[in-house]
């Protein structure tokens, strides 16, 4: 099997930390900001994941954060560290997150001449009520002003991130607003239910213990609402391919597939992380990251690989196949996973069809509940 | 060398829960100056964690201390604890048996309540001097004057000289110490003649082996002699005698009539040494024993199984050690279809059962499912043969059965007469049969009811306590089997009977048992992938039924490469949670679930 590899930065830079948020980001000065990127740089240099060197990048994506906030030569200048270093063939699909408010021509121009063909924009809501209760720094105008700017500049594959389940959002008006995202033609939509994540302010207001907490919509309308939104995004001409993921045909985000399916990936930056195949490590929740030992690190056994293939695997609308887990593993995927695959079909949670292991739609919604029984 | 046996005092201290039983036995153990301040613990007697947390004392322990009469005169005094718990009568009986006087301390507040009552008369009946001390006179709402006043009337012992005192300050506790020795008498016994000394409590060390606690009333007992326990026939050579200093053993080279103190003698199980047995010489053995032995029987039964089943080992290995040291716990191997190898126990009551569990659970570190405690119900069949059940599965089939019996005891409940009413039909409500009423004084009753036991182990006293507003005190002897209509009401989970759940109620009371049962289980089964019904049954008739209803949303939004290994933890952890329930038929059920039928009566 030929080997791929794929390429992550963490950008952990933002002008304002969300309410919601629980990723390693946030405010600095400038001065942190570039050593931040000299940091980066030599972590690439340094590289000695030998195997993986040498194999030849499909994707590259830029996170954080906000990578579109800082100045963009730095990130030019970065990418052309990560060709020096690495095989990136010409063309593959190379994302950059952005957020609205934070772009302007010259950003855009310079991403694409560094090879950047994928626009990650976040918009999270395109109601300004619920943008200002996540302390989100734009509005929804600064969003349609960055989409068409994008569109503009060159963009032809452009993402938009929107929330489900925001306190005090009723179910009519997400749906319209998923109707005016919808009309703007994004080539692909990551849908997510709002998570309220430890140690961020959401938590203390809609945490277990929070007294806004029936904000929230209940279980039965989060899913009514997720329903919804396939329902709606279909009819429009996306597909969804992953439990929170909508595409045109053929904008699926390859980068994000590659998660899912067990391709290789290095992680650079804070709290970046990588995956080697067999070892998966992460570097440290900090700035001076370089400094500190990594925080997770650990070699995984053939039981855990296959468990992780499927736990991941599961969340693919195609599910897993037969015969690609054969290829990868030697071994018969229903054999190893015998029990949870004859409990959850009999459960009606997972279908076996056409070669393949997938969730039902019922079983999209417990998916929890069926992968822990793939846990070895 | 020999104490002079006029200048010993045995008294133990008799008070209701909260009087300030413990806080006088410290005072008079600092006052007598054997401990320095630093060496106190808050409270020297009770030295168990548990004890200090629920503010009992559970097992009968002893201290000597030497008080110093202002003349100069040294007297050695034995504190001997008791119990307070009516689940431990038997223990308190003999405590009371090993002294010669009892300090009576009543709450200047609140008067005497049912326990004390109990106490005091099973004192008087073991022929003590009882003198009462009023007690926490320090506090504002304190009437030593109505309290005395309640005593005289009440116990018929005179009051009106006892000292007022607070244990708390330390107030007139010296009034004490003299009343101690003043008013106890001191212990009879004759040194030279044949050994025969009371077992009041027993303990297993695991270097000395059984430590044997008594009160030589006979005789004397020295290390080298061989002994023999009159009731149980063990027989063992004496390694070591010696007396309590407060918290610690002190050895010494003999112990003779009127003295307490404890022996070694290298016995492994304290089944040999029980409470209330004779210790005797094997060479020159007492004619009689002491009087009042009885072997303690269980009284309530519950079947305790690991949570985890690999631990079955470990759960037998704790209640054997357990065992050495508590002879009235009983166990026996058990199987369960729902919960699988574990073991029926026997408890004289529930807070005994539960002082065992939270030692299992505590100090050996074990997770358990226990299931509804039971009394001993008699089965009687119609081929004449009866059973003594005391796990609701094994009951017979029906057609089989010529009639049940169930165990009743009389209760006698002091209560202010605010609350006699509602009081009276907590009593109805469990089936209690009405006997008296005796006004004690103007503003309080004893009442007294006969009640069956299975209806007062769970809760009565909670339920008591909150209709009463902490007011009502109970106390309870067994009296004997009554006949009665009783049924197994079985739980059928996704429509499998769990023989864990299954419990024998009063028939009468099966249909709103089962209802709750079943509320109480809707509650505790967490939603699963599907629908899952939950029935209550009498035989085949099903008489209750809730559904739970199935899980609706169990998913991750987001996974992508830096949030797989936490994700994939949170998953481990949301498994591990379901590792600690029980598979039922494909039914996973939370091991408290099987506790249920212990909160029917809640709100």
């Amino acid at each position: 099997m030929k080997t791929e590899l794929e390429l992550y930065l963490h950008i952990p830079f933002c002008a304002r930390k969300c309410a919601y948020c629980d990723f390693f980001s946030g405010t600095f000065c400038m001065e942190e900001m570039r050593r931040y990127f000299e940091d980066l740089r030599t972590e690439i240099r340094a590289c000695r994941e030998e195997e993986l060197l040498a194999a030849p990048v499909r994707s590259i994506f830029i996170g954080g954060g906000t990578p579109s906030f800082v100045p963009e030569e730095e990130i030019a200048k970065t990418i052309r560290t990560l060709r020096e270093c690495f095989t990136i063939p010409g063309g593959i699909e190379f994302t950059i997150e952005a957020n609205p408010g934070t772009l302007n021509e010259k950003k855009l121009d310079t991403y694409l001449e560094s090879g950047i063909n994928r626009l990650s924009l976040g918009l999270q809501s395109p109601d300004n009520r619920m943008l200002e209760k996540l302390q989100r720094i734009h509005s929804f105008s600064d969003f349609l002003d960055s989409f068409s700017m994008a569109r503009r500049a060159g963009f032809t594959n452009i993402s938009v991130d929107l929330m489900s389940g925001l306190p005090g959002e009723t179910p009519e008006e997400f749906e319209k607003g998923l109707k005016t995202v919808v009309s703007l033609q994004p080539e692909h939509l990551s849908v997510y239910s709002l998570i309220i994540e430890e140690n961020t302010p959401f938590y203390a207001l809609y945490g277990p213990s929070g007294n806004k907490r029936e904000e929230l919509p209940d279980e039965e309308c989060d899913r009514r609402i997720y329903h919804r939104t396939k329902e709606l995004l279909e009819e429009a001409g996306y597909r969804r391919y992953e439990i929170s993921n909508y595409a045109r045909p053929g904008f699926e985000c390859i980068h994000n597939l590659g998660y899912w399916t067990g391709v290789p990936y290095l992680g650079f930056g804070a709290s970046a992380a990588s995956f080697t195949g067999r070892r998966r490590f992460k570097n440290a929740s900090d700035l001076k990251y370089l400094f500190h030992k990594k925080e997770e690190e650990e070699t995984l056994s053939d039981a855990e690989l296959m468990s992780e293939y499927m736990i991941l695997g599961l969340r693919l609308s195609r599910g897993v196949s037969e015969n690609a887990f054969k290829a990868r593993f030697g071994r018969n995927l229903t054999e190893v996973f015998r029990d949870p695959v004859n409990k959850h079909c009999a459960l009606k949670t997972l279908i076996r069809e056409d070669g393949c292991i997938r969730l039902s739609e019922y079983g999209t919604d417990v998916a929890n509940a069926v992968m822990q029984d793939f846990l070895i | 060398m020999r104490s002079d046996i006029s200048k010993i005092r045995n008294f133990c201290i008799i008070a209701h829960i909260d009087h300030g039983k413990s806080t006088l036995a410290d005072r008079i153990i600092e006052m007598t100056g054997l401990l320095t301040a630093r060496e106190m613990q808050a409270q020297v007697l009770d030295n168990m964690d548990l004890e200090r947390e629920r503010g009992i004392t559970i097992k009968a322990q002893a201290v000597r201390t030497v008080y110093k009469v202002k003349d100069g005169e040294e007297y050695i005094f034995n504190l001997i604890d008791t119990p307070g718990h009516v689940d431990f009568n038997y223990e308190v009986s003999r405590s009371l048996a090993a002294c010669d006087g009892a300090i009576l301390v009543v709450d200047a507040a609140q008067g005497i309540e049912a326990q004390t009552l109990a106490n005091v008369y099973m004192a008087i009946d073991h022929d003590l001097e009882v003198f009462p001390v009023i007690n926490k006179i320090d506090l504002p709402s304190a009437e030593p004057e109505r309290v005395a006043q309640e005593i005289e009337d009440v116990i018929g012992i005179e009051a009106m000289d006892a000292p007022r005192i607070s244990a708390k300050t330390g107030e007139n506790v010296e009034d004490v110490l003299e009343a101690i020795v003043e008013k106890i008498p001191a212990p009879s016994g004759d040194p030279d003649a044949p050994l025969q000394a009371l077992i009041f409590d027993s303990l297993y060390d695991s270097y000395k082996g059984v430590i044997v606690f008594f009160r030589v009333k006979n005789g004397t007992v020295k290390p080298g002699m061989r002994i023999r326990m009159m009731a149980t026939g063990a027989e063992a050579d004496v390694v070591e005698t010696g007396y309590f200093g407060a918290g610690q053993f002190i050895p010494c080279e003999e112990l003779s009539a009127g003295e307490v103190g404890y022996l070694t003698a290298s016995i492994k199980n304290v089944q040999d040494t029980r409470v209330g047995d004779t210790v005797t010489g094997a060479a020159a053995p007492a004619k009689e024993a002491l009087p009042g032995y009885k072997k303690v029987l269980p009284m309530v039964y519950c079947g305790m199984y690991p949570a985890d089943g690999a631990h079955y080992q470990d759960l037998r290995d704790a209640l054997e050690k357990l065992k050495l040291n508590d002879a009235s716990l009983f166990y026996e191997p058990e199987t369960s279809l729902a919960l699988g190898f574990g073991f029926r126990c026997g408890f004289l009551g529930l807070l005994h059962l539960e002082i065992i569990e939270e030692r299992l659970e505590r100090e050996y570190d074990l997770d358990l499912v226990t299931t509804a405690p039971s009394v001993i119900y008699h089965v009687h069949k119609l081929d004449g043969e009866m059973i003594e059940l005391t796990n609701p599965t094994n009951l017979p089939d029906p057609s089989e059965i010529d009639y049940m019996e169930e165990p009743f005891v009389s209760a006698e409940i002091i209560v202010t007469s605010e609350y006699i009413g509602s009081i009276m039909d907590l009593c109805q409500d469990r089936r209690g049969i009405y006997q008296s009423i005796e006004y004690i004084e103007a503003g309080r009753a004893i009442l007294k009811y006969d009640l069956p036991l299975n209806e007062i182990i769970y809760d009565f006293y909670d339920a008591l306590k909150s209709r009463s507003r902490g007011y009502a005190s109970f106390d309870y002897e067994l009296k004997g089997y009554v006949r009665s209509e009783l049924v197994k009401l079985d739980i059928l989970v996704n429509h499998e009977e769990v023989d864990a759940l299954s419990f024998i109620v009063f028939a009468g009371n099966a249909y709103e048992r089962g209802r709750r049962m079943c509320e109480r289980l809707k509650e505790e089964i967490p939603r699963q992938l599907f629908e899952i019904p939950i029935q209550a049954a009498v035989g085949s008739r099903i008489i209750a039924r809730e559904t739970v209803k199935a899980m609706r949303k169990d998913v991750l939004a987001k996974c992508y490469g830096g949030d797989i290994t936490r994700k994939k933890k949170l998953l481990e952890k949301q498994k591990e949670g379901k590792k600690r329930m029980r598979m039922i038929g494909n039914v996973e059920i939370p091991q408290k679930a099987f506790m249920s039928v212990l909160k029917l009566d809640e709100n």
